[in-house]
Order: C-alpha cells, then structure tokens, then sequence
C-alpha cells in the first residue's frame, strides 16, 4: 500500500481553532524571531559572518570525504571509538551493541535529531533498555509520546497546564501546578537519581571539527554534560554533514548558532569534547541515513549546511500559526519542508507547499541555505514525479491551456456580467469553495479593465485616426 | 534591446511601455489598472495595453507544474516583445516573470522581455525617477504593505531579517503625496498569507495570517493598507470583512495617480 501524504493544512487547521495555544506558540517564537535581531544589530558584522559560515559548509560538504577521514584520524588518536553508520538500521544496531557490551540497561541522553531521524528509542526499549531524555522539553515530550514539534524548543507548542497535566500522570505532582519554577523544579527530582544510576548516556553533536578529532555540544540546560560524563560510557551520534574542517571555524559558528536560536550571545554550556575520562569510554557514531544521497542532487544540496538552529522556524509565519507536530515529520518548519522530501517524497509531498514562499526564512538563516527558492525547485520535482494531488494537476493543466488561448481567456471572463462568478471557477475550479471559510469573496464590478480600456481608449485612439 | 537601454539611460525619453494588468486587477480591482495606466500617461509615456494578453504563468509555475506555464508564457512573450518596457502593477508578476520564465526556450526575444518587465513602484522610482506627483493628495493615516515578492525578490524595500539601512521605493514615492501619514505595525514585514493557490489549499493558515496582518495595521492606527500588490490587498479585503476589521484598501497606483476618498 503507498503511503499517504502528510496532512499538513487539516492539522493546521486544527492547531488554529485552538486559539490559546496557537496564540501562545506565535508570540513566543515571534519573541525569539525578535531577540535573533536584537544580537544581529550588536554585531556590525552579522552578514560578513553569514557569508563565512555559508562558505565553510560549502567547502566542507565538496570535500566531505577527506574531511571525515581526517577526523577519524584524529578521534582514535584521542582515544574514541569511530563508528559509520549507513543507515538508521545500522546506526542502532551499534549503539545497541555497544550498550550490551556494557551490559548498560539504562541510557540517558541529551536532545539528538538524528536519533529521532534513527527512531532508535523504539528499537532500544523492546531490547530491555530505558532511554530516558535529560532535555527538560525533550522528556515532556517523551513523556506525552510525540515527536519534538520544533528543533530547538521541543515543547513549544504546549502550556504550563499541559506540562502540569503529563507530570501528574508520570511523576504523580500536583496537576494544577501552574508554576514554569515548581514544573521544572519537579523534573529535576524526578531526572537526578536517573541520570546518577544510569549505565550509558548519549549526546548529539552541533560541531565535528576534523583537524582536532573533537566534537563540540551546545545546550542551555547541561543535561549533555551530565549525560556525558557521569555514566562513563559516553555515546555521540552525529550527522556526517556536522563537520567542520578547524577550531578556527568555531569562532564563526558559535557567534552563530545562538545568536540564530534563542537571541542569546551563546548557550550556557558550549562542551568541546576531545576524548574519554580516565576509566571510561567514549564512542562517536556518525550517521549518513540519506546524507550522501542528499549531497548528489545539484538543487538541494546546500540543505546540509544547516545547523539546526531553528531560526527559519522561528520566523516561518505559516510554521508559527501551524505547530511543528502538524508537518508529520523528525524534521519541521521550513528547513524540514526541504529535507523531508528526500526521506520519502510521497509521504512529504505536502510540506513544500506548506509555505507562502514569502523567503523570510532564507533571509535569517545563517548559513545562507535559500530554503524558499529550494521549496519552488521541490514543487517542480514532485509535480514531475507526479506526487501533487490530481485535481490541482489537472485544474493546472487546464488553466495553462486557457492563459495560452486569449480568446478562450476572454469568454471565461466575460461569460457573465460579473467576472467574479466565473474567474476564480477556472483558475481555482472546485478548491474555491475554502476561499469563503474565513473570507469574504472580492466584490463584483461594473466592467472589467480590458473593457473599459477597450472603450476609453481603443475607441478614443479609433477616432483620432478617422479626423486626423 | 539596445533602444531600451538607450531609452532607459535618458530621463525624460518617451518609451513604448507595454502594460501587463494581472488577471485579478482586470477582474475585481480595474481601478488599480486605470490609475496605472493614467499615471504612466500623466508622466509623459507612450503606454499600450496588448487587448491578447491573459497571464505571465505564475500560478502554473508557483505550483511546481511549469510545463503548464509554457503556453502562458509565451504568448506573454508574442504580446510584449515590441515594447521598449513591460510595466506591471504586481510584484509578484514581475518577480516571476524576471527570476522564473523559464518553461519556454530561452531566445534573444524572451530574454528582452524579462530584462526589460518592471513592477510600477520601480519603474517610477528607478527609471522615472518621478520628483513629484502634483496632483495627489490623500490626508489620510495609511499602513504600507510590501509583498513579500516585492520586499524579499525585488528589494524595493529593506527587510527586516538582513539588518540593513532603511529604504523604501514605495515610501519614497508616498512621501512625495500631500497630506499622507503612515502607521507602523508591529510586524511590517509578516507575510499576510495570501501565497497564490496557498491561499485555498491551506486556508486555515492563510486566512489566520490574513487575519492578524489587517488587525496589526488597524491597531496601528491606519485607515486605508496601501500596497503595490493587489492580490495580497484582495486576500487581506477579504479577512478584513469577515473579521469586521474597519480597515480599507487602495493600490499605490490610486494614491499616486491623485485619487480622492
């Protein structure tokens, strides 16, 4: 059986009616949107830094392979363990193995994308392994069984009562806390004695820095750090796009990352992570699931360049009013509208026409990905592919007939007295009728312009040429 | 090709303008039309408008389904490939019609017409360079709405994403007409969720956005939204009346051209 497309625009439509929320999830990514400027204007040489960090990820990407040798190198001579991973299949066939070595039950982890992508909790915990998220809105949403709705803040969409609510459930607290403080302040004794008798902790990796053989993990919370360190197993899994070729680079990327996310100069704990502690072990998984594959198609490419700061999220006026969870996907926003597609175009045929292409987001995206231009470039393929539904294939055949024939274009519009009775018909034929929900139509007039220009004009000019 | 160049090189040279007048502007707005087609008479051009003109192709092409586009464009190509100039009151047009004609070969004749295709606050603006319009007057608070196709793909204004110096080519014009005021919203530069077919296929979102642009301008205290886009004009009309927002709409056309309310 095919698999159906994402409903984007009904999930939408949902997550509007509830005006609390959608309200909520507006203002506060519009807040952050807000904030990113606030750094952009403190620093004169924001578009300069743009450019650079562009540039580094294009050079690094055309020389990927090199790139990911040398930190191989590099890492086994700090003492790391390297693995390569094909697939999602194979990336949690590793860390499973590598956890039953240990004979580890209990794994905590900080926020990672890429076991998201991997869906490994779902392949560790019938192996008899808890996984538990030490990312404050990574366990809420753990807790309530959804994917994270935004890159950066997972749990974005929801409010306190909602937190309050799951927190009752699992952690038996008062489920009309309405207190962020007292909320978080529960987590805390609910994850600490987790986090201290846990057997092996797992983080990501915002930066791979191939001449060090390090990697680097940015948070707010310290989780990766905790996550990191105190199991002594220490497991990363990592894109193989998160690559950058020196230290240097890290000046350009972490002014960046930040400054992008959140509208804060930095996070509060930026970790370079160069090789294990005394008596433990530290493993890098790195995972291409479809990177390389990415990294061959000539219009979309420079999708990997990102560095998933969420900034094109944040500002994404129709990401804003839908949610995250309404794009069905790992991935959200607009970066996830270019990316997911190349995970299953069928299933994501939807998200590229989840935008008005108004390019606000390529406008703040630090790495300088042109995500509207790549969304028009995935409508083409897909409408190639066959992959956009039939009656806007065919309301699109028709109409492009009809704009090549003037006569026939003609008689559309002027087979009534009204234009507006027969011109949407055929531009937009029976998906007219959503128009109306939330809108009034346009209003009727008297004479269209090709009319009157007909009257006032080509009459007028007609008769100039009679007397002259 | 030359002799546009020329042309355009020379103030105060009469050209042969073509005008494009989008589907939308010839079925529910002509006012915005005629007053084009009015000012650029005003202002000393030769304009003609070609009666065999239809569309430039862009919601074919918007749609992902360029092939469809192709008959569109070119009879666009046969309508306006004499003409010194194509000016249109549409941004997003003209946004297609330079950056994305492409599902026609791309011959001497096809790269004239979209070297040469001009959104009207442009053309006056930079082409023009109109000092001023002294028959317009319009003593009212307004709330300028730049299209993302005009602020993001043509830059007549700047954005706020990029940080840079203000500017504003339709601003600039504005200011030249006695009386008027601006308002500033909160968000100047949201897009207002109008998108081409967006608007139908995910109208739940296209019509919130609507919907918050039109009470961002009236809470800022603006009277009429002026654009140079018509079709986010008749999406944002449309929120606007159903929400019972008390907020009208006018083409820059219009206000330049000396219209009276």
């Amino acid at each position: 059986m095919k698999v159906k497309p994402v409903n984007h625009a009904k999930a939408a439509e949902e997550f509007i009616e509830d005006t609390a929320h959608m309200d909520f999830h507006d203002e506060r990514l519009w807040d952050l949107r807000q904030k990113r400027d606030e750094q952009m204007h403190i620093l004169p040489e924001w578009q300069e830094l743009r450019a650079r960090a562009s540039a580094i990820k294009e050079h690094t990407l055309a020389n990927l392979p090199e790139y990911l040798e040398q930190f191989e190198a590099n890492a086994k001579k700090n003492g790391i363990h390297v693995h390569w991973a094909a697939d999602g299949a194979e990336h949690n066939r590793i860390v499973g193995e590598i956890l039953e070595k240990h004979g580890a039950k209990s794994l905590i982890k900080s926020k990672s994308m890429v076991t998201e992508e991997c869906c490994m909790r779902e392949y560790l915990e019938p192996r008899g392994v808890v996984v538990t998220e030490t990312d404050l809105g990574e366990r809420i949403q753990q807790l309530d069984n959804q994917m994270p709705s935004h890159i950066v803040v997972p749990a974005v969409h929801k409010l306190i009562p909602d937190v309050a609510k799951i927190f009752a459930e699992h952690y038996h607290t008062d489920p009309n806390d309405s207190s962020a403080q007292s909320l978080a302040w529960q987590q805390r004794l609910a994850a600490r004695p987790v986090i201290l008798s846990a057997d092996a902790g797992m983080t990501g990796g915002n930066f791979v820095v191939a001449e060090t053989g390090s990697f680097v993990v940015c948070t707010n919370e310290g989780n990766a750090d905790l996550s990191a360190t105190v199991p002594g197993l220490h497991i990363a899994t990592i894109g193989i796009e998160r690559l950058v070729p020196r230290m240097a680079d890290m000046g350009v990327f972490i002014r960046m990352l930040s400054r992008s996310a959140l509208g804060s100069p930095i996070t509060q704990y930026t970790t370079h992570f160069r090789g294990p502690q005394k008596g433990s072990e530290m493993h890098v998984v790195l995972v291409d699931n479809g990177r390389s594959h990415r990294l061959g198609m000539e219009d979309f490419w420079t999708s990997l360049k990102c560095i998933r700061c969420g900034a094109c999220m944040n500002t994404c006026p129709v990401y804003r009013r839908s949610g995250g969870l309404s794009y069905g996907a790992v991935y959200s926003g607009p970066i996830g509208a270019i990316i997911d597609p190349t995970f299953n175009e069928r299933k994501y045929s939807t998200l590229p026409f989840a935008s008005t292409m108004n390019g606000s987001c390529t406008n703040v995206c630090p790495v300088k990905i042109n995500i509207h231009e790549q969304l028009y470039k995935w409508r083409r393929v897909l409408a190639e592919h066959h992959e956009l539904p039939f009656v806007k294939r065919e309301v699109m055949h028709m109409a492009g007939k009809l704009m090549g024939q003037p006569t026939l274009y003609r008689a559309a519009i002027n087979s009534t007295e009204v234009a507006l009775s027969t011109m949407p018909r055929f531009v937009l034929y029976n998906w007219l009728n959503p128009w109306g929900k939330h809108r009034e139509l346009p209003h009727p007039v008297k004479q269209t312009f090709h009319s009157w220009y007909k009257q006032n004009r080509l009459k007028t000019k007609k008769k100039e040429g009679e007397s002259a | 090709m030359q002799r546009a160049e020329e042309a355009r090189s020379l103030p105060g040279v009469r050209m042969k303008i073509g005008l494009f007048i989008p589907c939308y502007i010839d079925a529910f707005y002509p006012n915005a039309g005629i007053a084009t087609l009015e000012l650029l008479e005003k202002l000393g051009q030769d304009v003609e408008y070609p009666m065999n003109q239809t569309c430039c192709g862009q919601p074919m092409a918007n749609s992902g389904c360029n092939k469809d586009a192709a008959a569109a464009e070119a009879l666009f190509v046969k309508n306006f490939a004499k003409y010194d100039v194509i000016v249109m009151p549409s941004g997003s047009c003209t946004h297609h019609v330079r950056d994305n004609f492409d599902a026609i070969e791309q011959t001497d004749e096809v790269r004239h017409v979209r070297e040469n295709t001009f959104e009207l606050v442009e053309f006056l603006h930079d082409v023009l360079k109109v000092e001023d319009f002294p028959w317009a007057e319009f003593p009212h608070k307004v709330g300028l709405h730049n299209s993302c196709g005009t602020l993001r793909a043509l830059r007549t204004a700047s954005m706020s994403e990029l940080g840079e110096p203000f500017f504003s080519k339709p601003m600039d014009l504005l200011n030249k007409v006695k009386g008027i005021s601006f308002a500033t919203p909160k968000r100047p530069d949201e897009c207002c969720g109008f998108g081409g077919t967006f608007s139908v296929t995910e109208e739940a979102v296209s019509a919130k956005m609507g919907t918050d642009k039109v009470r961002d301008h009236h809470q800022a205290g603006a009277e009429y939204i002026v654009s140079a886009d018509t079709s986010c004009m008749m999406h944002q009309q449309g929120c606007a009346e159903r929400a019972g927002v008390p907020i009208r709409f006018i083409h820059i056309a219009e206000i330049l051209n000396g219209a009276r309310e």
